[in-house]
């Protein structure tokens, strides 16, 4: 198939960037979207044009490294990650627009990488359940109700892509952070810092520029993983609770 | 049977003889008490001692992770690094199927030992014993660690943990959280990671390329990073150094790593003097999606623990391979893991079923699209399981793999049968370490997939997990310690001679890559030299072809050095830049691959060379010449390395042709 790309080009973090467009020609509905830029890149540097660069590593939809907004969707028009978004989801003759994640919490690095790394701040303010390696009982010494458990697995299934920020028009981290806290809240070992956890979360998210939730669940819509909208609910009672405890 | 070559003397053009390696470090005792004493041996670093003593740590997927956080929480200063944006990327994190510990929750038979029998076994008689003994060992305190962290591994109703079993093993000792095991357990040590940056023990450097080992005196005493964001080359030294930089998988280019995942950082240090053992022993995964055509990137692993309930099959006539296969009936079809190996069946281990996998397509038996003239692809097929169990019950433990196969492939697993075919997974090869995990370079360390020990000549499933974080939790924490007891250590100055001639060999090697200006952009190089390791060095090798690949790669080398294209500049995010390097290094690593299997004149494991096969077609191992590990060092050139032999002394366990049957 043809298509027609729009691809947001950017030198650095405080270079303006602009959208340049690009003919697709014998475009294989079998190509993952990323491996359709790796054929346009080695087109690009035959041409002497410096390829695009963009994120990816496990190409496995595992790692949440990848991440695109494609024509206004967050990882594109079907609910997966880019790197295992295929061609066959798009028509010939389309133009697509391609742009980074857009959030004042994730600066452009270059053309369609971002920096992510408060996501990493937000755990390190108490997205862990504090042991020391070697101070475990035994596993069994702590049984799990299986519902409990896999309701931890499902908020833990979260890559951190954050897909959720950039489908959020107040570029909001709740979706997260909510997968964050029910995951380490639905097991009886996250009890102890249940309520510090959400506490300092919710502060360092705020402090990082991530905007409010207002409910509209475009981050649940987006998210790759199927985190339920539900998570937020759960963090907005843990975090009432907790403040609540705090006084 | 086929008799190994006599040909010695014609491999002297390609290697010389070194001294004998030994491994000293394991006390001598009873294996079941080595590594209780080998702790109490260790000496000790005081906690107020600790902070004074700086820890780099060069990656942070699984066995990374792990270390620095356990470092952190003892009190060492680590400054640990990745080339991901966050350390929770690793490739550590695709891992789907499992993690082996020898809990015996199942009272089924299993213990430490059965555990550790079973990996040496599964390594093909290849790894050290005293290693794999300990890994077994310490399986069980891994499990109590990450559940205490919270990792949500598959429970019973009854709240306690499930099981399920792997290839290449008759008992279920393997943990895990739906298909997302690699997931969960990184997400606990990166969590543990983060926890210690909070506490400013851990230092972390995400977007930062180790491309240089700085040894002072013989002795490894920091690295030079890029940062990929901004393209300064930076000095961090310290008092020890640790790499868990993961396997070299992506030497062949399609693999099922992760598209950053490489060898550069082991590399490196393999040219400053760390010895590189076993190279050529590749596994290669039954499991993975086939290849559907040029643009492709990467191959994409669908977990092997789909093997306990899919049912492998090819058609039995050659003219039936174009058919639907629903319409093949159940005479015509051949489950050729169940009628070659009754005993395991569909869970051989993965060198036998995937060298079985090539036979059948090889005979003209494979299914799917014809890639080139062949057919690559075997059905792996639910039917029978979705028909058994329910379709939902085969949701519910295998349901993301169903989607991701559907999402790639455009099929629907759920009514036709999935084709699979094999992909380089794992590099069982690595630095080589002593028992204390240390390389040849006093003060280098090295952990998880990126050194050699515990995997011999085959990985089991759901044994790396294991590996990673028992290295990075238990073993190396306590190693580490008896080397760290030797300091304070003299402080090493900025413009030391051999920290300035580390950074200037890093700065005039990519001023290099960047002034070539010819033709050919890495990716280029990169995918050719695939081609060549896959086709000669893969799941097959013969003398003649691994000579063949030796003059390819070397020709690949000079050109790259003469027709190499990288567009952009050394001072921002050059992604071009980046492979250039990793390419540059994969290009003497795949000659290093097959100069190490065309000396191993038997088959083994990951490494099947043709002249080397029992009547029925079976790898034919030749312990009286081979039961060693190769150990090569660098000579200062890439053509001529030198061999060093650790041989393998088999205390505990009889060595016996591996059988299946």
């Amino acid at each position: 198939m043809n298509l027609t790309l729009k691809i947001w080009r950017q030198a650095g973090p405080d270079a303006s960037g602009e959208l340049v467009t690009y003919q697709m020609t014998d475009v294989s509905e079998d190509m993952s979207f990323l491996e359709m830029l790796d054929v346009l890149n080695e087109r690009l540097a035959a041409e002497g044009t410096e390829p695009i660069a963009f994120d990816s590593d496990c190409r496995e939809g595992i790692c949440g490294m990848c991440g695109l907004m494609i024509s206004g969707d967050a990882h594109g028009p079907e609910r997966t990650t880019t790197c295992q978004l295929h061609m066959r989801s798009f028509n010939d003759g389309d133009t697509i627009t391609v742009e980074p994640w857009r959030a004042d919490a994730f600066p452009v690095v270059r053309d369609l990488v971002v920096d992510r790394t408060a996501f990493d701040r937000i755990i390190q303010s108490g997205g862990f359940i504090s042991v020391n390696t070697g101070a475990a009982p035994e596993a069994h010494s702590v049984p799990v109700p299986k519902p409990d458990a896999d309701r931890a697995f499902d908020a833990a299934k979260c890559i951190g892509c954050g897909a959720c920020v950039a489908a959020c028009p107040n570029a909001s981290g709740m979706l997260f952070m909510g997968a964050k806290v029910t995951h380490l809240g639905e097991v009886p070992q996250g009890q102890p810092e249940r309520p510090a956890r959400v506490l300092a979360m919710v502060d360092q998210h705020d402090l990082e520029g991530f905007g409010g939730c207002t409910n509209i669940g475009e981050c649940a819509g987006a998210c790759p993983k199927e985190i339920p909208l539900d998570v937020i609910s759960q963090l907005n009672k843990d975090l009432r609770s907790a403040a609540f405890h705090r006084g | 049977m086929t008799d190994t070559l006599n040909d010695t003397d014609t491999l002297s053009e390609y290697f010389t003889d070194g001294t004998p390696l030994v491994d000293t470090r394991a006390p001598d005792v009873d294996i079941a008490q080595m590594w209780t004493q080998a702790q109490f041996d260790n000496a000790l670093v005081n906690p107020a001692n600790r902070r004074k003593l700086d820890v780099i740590i060069v990656g942070t997927g699984l066995a990374g992770a792990s270390a620095a956080a356990t470092m952190g929480e003892a009190g060492y200063n680590v400054k640990a690094f990745c080339y991901q944006d966050s350390a929770r990327r690793a490739h550590s994190i695709a891992a789907q199927g499992g993690i082996n510990a020898a809990k015996n929750y199942n009272d089924d038979g299993d213990s430490t030992y059965r555990l550790f029998y079973d990996t040496v076994k599964g390594g093909d008689y290849r790894s050290r014993e005293t290693n794999v003994y300990r890994l077994a060992e310490v399986s069980t305190k891994i499990i109590d660690q990450c559940v205490a962290q919270g990792v949500p591994f598959a429970r019973e109703y009854g709240g306690l943990l499930d099981n399920r079993s792997f290839g290449g093993v008759q008992v279920a000792r393997t943990f895990y959280a739906a298909g997302q095991t690699g997931q969960q357990l990184l997400i606990g040590a990166y969590q543990a990671m983060e926890r210690q940056v909070a506490a400013g023990t851990v230092q972390e450097y995400t977007r930062h390329e180790m491309l240089e080992v700085v040894v002072v005196d013989g002795v490894a005493r920091g690295i030079i990073t890029r940062d990929m964001m901004t393209g300064h080359i930076e000095t961090h030294l310290a008092d020890v150094v640790v790499l868990a930089t993961g396997g070299y998988g992506n030497v062949f280019f399609l693999s099922t790593n992760a598209m950053g995942c490489n060898v550069t950082a082991a590399w490196r240090a393999h040219r400053k003097g760390a010895y590189f053992g076993n190279p050529c022993y590749t596994q290669i995964h039954p499991t993975c999606i086939p290849v559907s055509g040029e643009h492709q990137s990467k191959l994409t692993l669908m977990s092997e623990s789909l093997r306990n309930d899919g049912r492998i099959w090819v058609p039995k006539r050659a003219e039936d391979c174009d058919k639907d296969p629903r319409q093949i009936p159940e005479e015509d079809r051949d489950y050729y893991l169940e009628r070659i190996y009754p005993a395991f069946g569909n869970l051989v281990p993965r060198d036998i079923a995937s060298r079985q996998a090539k036979n059948m397509c090889d005979e003209g038996r494979g299914v799917g699209p014809k890639v080139g003239d062949f057919r690559r692809g075997v059905y792996l097929d639910f039917a029978a399981a979705i028909e058994r169990m329910g379709r939902s019950a085969v949701e519910a433990k295998y349901g993301n793999l169903f989607d991701m196969y559907a999402r790639i492939t455009g099929e629907d697993p759920y009514q036709v049968p999935m084709r699979i075919y094999p992909a380089v997974h794992y590099t069982m090869g690595g630095l080589w370490v002593d028992y204390d995990l240390q390389t040849s370079i006093p003060g280098l360390y090295a952990v998880g997939e990126a050194n050699f020990s515990d995997h011999g000549a085959n990985r089991l499933g759901a044994s790396s997990l294991m590996q990673c974080l028992a290295d990075g939790y238990f073993v190396l924490p306590n190693t580490i310690r008896n080397y760290l007891a030797k300091g304070p250590f003299e402080k090493v100055a900025e413009d030391h001679p051999a920290v300035v001639e580390a950074e200037q060999s890093v700065r005039s090697r990519i001023d290099r890559f960047l002034s070539i200006n010819g033709e050919r952009t890495p990716d280029s190089f990169h995918r050719e030299l695939g081609n060549v390791m896959w086709e000669y060095c893969g799941m097959e090798r013969t003398d003649a072809g691994l000579r063949k690949a030796i003059d390819l790669i070397r020709g690949l080398r000079e050109e790259f050095w003469r027709n190499l294209k990288v567009l952009g500049t050394a001072d921002s995010l050059n992604q071009s830049l980046e492979k250039a390097g990793r390419v540059a290094d994969f290009l003497e690593l795949g000659e290093l691959m097959c100069i190490d299997a065309l000396h191993r004149r038997e088959s083994c494991g990951g490494h099947f060379r043709a002249e080397s096969q029992t009547e029925d077609g079976e790898a034919l191992r030749h312990d009286d010449e081979f039961a060693y590990v190769a150990a090569w060092e660098f000579t200062g050139d890439a053509d001529r390395p030198v061999l060093h032999k650790e041989d393998l002394s088999y205390k505990f366990i009889e060595l016996k042709q591996r059988s299946y049957k």
